[in-house]
């Protein structure tokens, strides 16, 4: 963890206890604990699921991030994964599993289709779910591979590492 | 314009003035008949001549053509696996057909379907309520005069 750093006294490194005692920020501890245990929510409505699948799969495995733990209740998870096309009539439904979810919590756009509507501009699709809920990672593709979901995946890891929990400066949840 | 097919012949010794018009193309066989005998030829399909399976059920915006709509039914006999599709052709606003629940259950979601996206009234359905669209939805979104892209959201911007 290139974020800790050895505990010193007035420039001296501590012999005593070197290797057993470092120092951090609260902010780095916490964003570094939050990164590794996500649990998601997948919102899954079309072909992207399928992609979704694939990820979470052995080949991919994407356990390997600290994020595998699927939970279907809005209260038990902090990352929601829209994943395929939201059409208008069940769009409540994501505002709702959205607002359920407790906070701290983060929104991955997964694909075309509910990133802007993707090839659907039509009566019937959301264009874009950034219209009725905040999104922090979108993941291009129609539909994207799982590199490309792991990659999404990964910097929204380093956007959770990375936010202020402590002072005023901080990201502010919504 | 070919000969006319045996199930043409019994429809129209029941009924003589029911069917409009007739023609078949690679082996696609349609009558268009009249809608207000539709009930009748649909018993006299199942019942005697074997169409025991309704396939589908739809309907098709000509606009501007004159008639402007066309509500469309598959059926087939699942024993000789023949098919025949009728038509029917209306101009008004509201295409009103009596509903064929009564013969096929599976009637009943295709008709609300068909409601739902073309505006097509089924006399005699049981519930005739949207049911691919939500209740506040208004307008049937596969007519050719409703605008392509104009979105009726239940919440969130209108684009």
């Amino acid at each position: 963890m290139s974020t800790l750093v050895k505990p010193t006294a007035n420039g001296h490194e501590l012999q005593a206890l070197e290797g057993s005692v470092y120092t951090t920020k609260f902010d780095k501890l916490l964003g570094w604990a939050r990164k590794y245990s996500l649990f998601q929510y997948p919102f899954v409505t079309a072909c992207c699921g399928m992609e979704f699948m694939s990820t979470a799969c052995s080949h991919y495995d994407i356990d390997r991030f600290g994020a595998a733990f699927p939970r279907f209740s809005p209260r038990q998870a902090d990352v929601l994964w829209v994943v395929g096309t939201i059409s208008h009539k069940i769009a409540p439904v994501l505002k709702t599993v959205y607002e359920q979810m407790a906070e701290p919590k983060w929104v991955v756009s997964f694909g075309a289709c509910a990133s802007c509507g993707g090839p659907y501009d039509n009566y019937a699709t959301v264009q874009g779910i950034d219209t009725i809920i905040p999104v922090d990672i979108y993941i291009a593709g129609c539909p994207p591979r799982p590199e490309a979901v792991l990659d999404g995946l990964l910097k929204l890891q380093e956007l959770i590492q990375n936010e202020k929990h402590t002072g005023t400066s901080g990201r502010g949840y919504k | 314009m070919t000969d006319k097919f045996p199930e043409q012949i019994a429809i129209e010794k029941k009924l003589p003035h029911a069917v409009y018009d007739w023609h078949a193309q690679h082996g696609d066989r349609t009558l268009i008949i009249d809608g207000t005998h539709l009930l009748s030829i649909a018993t006299l399909l199942k019942e005697q001549l074997g169409y025991n399976f309704l396939v589908d059920l739809t309907a098709v915006d000509y606009l501007p053509r004159k008639p402007r709509f066309e509500v469309v039914y598959h059926f087939m006999n699942l024993e000789t696996k023949a098919r025949l599709r009728l038509k029917i052709q209306s101009d008004e606003q509201v295409p009103t057909v009596p509903s064929l629940t009564s013969l096929w259950p599976i009637a009943n979601w295709y008709e609300r379907e068909c409601w739902d996206l073309f505006g097509v009234k089924f006399e005699g359905h049981p519930n005739l309520k949207r049911i691919m669209l939500y209740e506040e939805f208004k307008g049937h979104p596969l007519r050719k005069d409703y605008p392509k892209t104009k979105r009726q959201p239940l919440i969130g911007p209108e684009n």
